[in-house]
């Protein structure tokens, strides 16, 4: 069940929070010890605004073990206003209706289930900004 | 665009060092022997079953019954095939017991990790026999499950854990790739077309019959853009290479083929973590290591064995390899140069998309088949003459990129 896996990731799945780094200012999600662009260790913990844009995306028709009930589901590149790009559904949107440049913002939503006895993971999924 | 310049900067500054290391320390490195088991269902037979076959028919192609070590290229035998710990299996029922033997990972590009690690072996001196075997049994486990195991590929915690197949991360980058660059779904159709008319000629292919233009366009999507004729098949099969010092190859087999250059290079895991998405940072720099240590560039390559497990993956290889320019990789399968006849022949035995993919024997294959161009040893799909084959071997999005470069002797 991995139960812990999970519960490790909630400051990143519930909050988005990654990291910045101190000596380039480059930001970073998920959080790295390890500056990737200028190899810094001085970093520290950054939470996204959650607002962005659809990069890319794709909507899945064979989904791996364990997201069959969502089928067909759409998955995105997002990127984030402060820069990254981050992996996730998209939620609250017509599958056909979703473009590059899109703007969208973070909610939380079920991932996945394990079952009966079970935990329901929960996460970041991204809408559509104005949906509601 | 920023760390690309940087790493190419920083590759300059290894060009010297990397040569004069080479000269010093290292020896030449044949391959004497190959084997491979026909890729597709065996529902008869195990992953020991594979591996052994292919590892039986490489040694006696070498003429050899011992082996200092074996390494086995494998990414997922304890999710599929409910079974780890596969060098010394294999080793053992392959009548190798004793011999040092142990699994190389690096998710798609193990088999070609597990080549890199048996050149090391020869190379440095420290082994002189040395059998590479790439194995994978996918088949018995089902979709759902094989898709899983094969996500784990990408990132886990961040990719794989929002549902995306790694099918699904690679239409990421296809479809920005088309948005960028104004290709069409059907500007892709003719990487699976080439491919499959070129398994028509190989005994050993999974799908050895040619499709058409139209079926390509007519497929049902996976993950859109990708449809199921983007996509290499998963498979069972199981290829294996002997190694030994090239000083020594003529003891073995007349035919030997000597390996020129050896190059892992790495990127992130994740997709999302790239600078620049749509270029194959660790592709090219494998392939520019690859180029310095053998001497030669692109313009020299006679046959290309890239790694198509989607046909955007053959675009971006070529681009990032240094065939065509960025954003135009597609092209060349449009115009015709990746046919046998063309001037870079890719994916002569049928390729991922058309041979199959079991993916951590994958590597493996592609370089038995590069020496079979080179040894003038493929049949009906026989490139004219070919003195370098090139072959590069993936994993994940882009993550990993094992190239090795290989040559007649002269």
């Amino acid at each position: 069940m991995d139960m812990p896996r999970h519960w490790r990731l909630k400051d990143q799945r519930y909050n988005l929070v990654g990291t910045e780094c101190l000596s380039c200012g480059a930001k970073q999600f998920p959080p790295r010890p390890v500056c990737p662009d200028c190899h810094s260790k001085e970093v520290q913990p950054l939470t996204f605004s959650g607002q962005g844009e659809v990069y890319s995306y794709s909507t899945v028709f064979q989904a791996p073990l364990g997201y069959e009930e969502f089928i067909p589901y759409t998955v995105a590149l997002v990127k984030l206003k402060e820069g990254p790009l981050v992996t996730a559904q998209l939620t609250d949107v017509d599958n056909d209706e979703v473009r590059i440049g899109m703007k969208i913002e973070m909610v939380t939503r079920k991932l996945r289930e394990y079952g009966e006895d079970g935990v329901i993971v929960y996460g970041y999924k991204f809408r559509p900004i104005g949906w509601y | 665009m920023k760390r690309e310049t940087s790493n190419v900067k920083r590759e300059a500054s290894n060009v010297k060092r990397e040569a004069s290391k080479e000269e010093d320390n290292v020896r030449d490195v044949s391959i004497i022997g190959i084997g491979q088991t026909k890729v597709g269902e065996h529902w008869e037979k195990s992953l020991r079953e594979l591996a052994v076959e292919s590892l039986q028919v490489a040694m006696a192609d070498a003429g050899i019954e011992e082996a200092d070590a074996l390494y086995v290229g494998n990414m997922l035998g304890g999710e599929f095939a409910k079974q780890e710990h596969l060098g010394t299996l294999i080793a053992d029922f392959a009548g190798l017991r004793g011999a040092e033997a142990f699994r190389v990972e690096a998710a798609c590009c193990s088999g070609a990790a597990a080549l890199r690690q048996g050149y090391l072996a020869v190379a440095s001196g420290l082994h002189d026999i040395v059998v590479v075997t790439g194995v994978e049994k996918m088949t018995d486990a089902l979709g759902c499950i094989t898709a899983a195991g094969l996500a784990l590929a990408a990132d886990g915690d961040y990719e794989a854990s929002q549902g995306l197949s790694l099918v699904a991360v690679h239409a990421l980058l296809m479809r920005r790739y088309m948005y960028e660059y104004g290709a069409a779904n059907a500007d892709f159709a003719m990487f699976a077309v080439n491919a499959h008319r070129n398994a028509v000629g190989n005994p050993h292919a999974m799908f050895r019959q040619p499709i058409s233009r139209d079926a390509f366009e007519k497929a049902r999507m996976v993950a859109d853009p990708i449809n199921l004729l983007d996509s290499a098949p998963v498979a069972d099969g199981a290829a294996t290479v002997v190694l030994c010092p090239a000083g020594r190859a003529r003891e073995f087999n007349e035919q030997s083929i000597r390996v020129t250059a050896s190059a892992v290079a790495t990127d992130s895991v994740a997709l999302h973590d790239r600078r620049d998405p749509l270029f194959l940072e660790s592709a090219y720099l494998s392939a520019q290591r690859a180029y310095r240590q053998a001497g030669v560039g692109p313009a020299d390559i006679d046959v290309f064995e890239l790694h198509d497990a989607f046909t955007i993956m053959s675009a971006l290889s070529l681009e990032a390899c240094g065939f065509a320019r960025r954003g135009e990789g597609f092209k060349l399968a449009q115009n015709g140069d990746i046919s046998l006849e063309g001037p870079i022949p890719i994916c002569t035995m049928g390729g991922l998309k058309a041979r199959g993919n079991p993916v951590g024997a994958t590597g493996v294959y592609q370089v038995v088949e590069v020496v079979e161009q080179l040894r003038g040893q493929a049949g009906p799909n026989q490139v004219k003459g070919p003195r370098l084959g090139m072959a590069q071997n993936i994993g994940g999005s882009g993550a990993t990129a094992i190239t090795h470069i290989l040559a007649v002797p002269n």
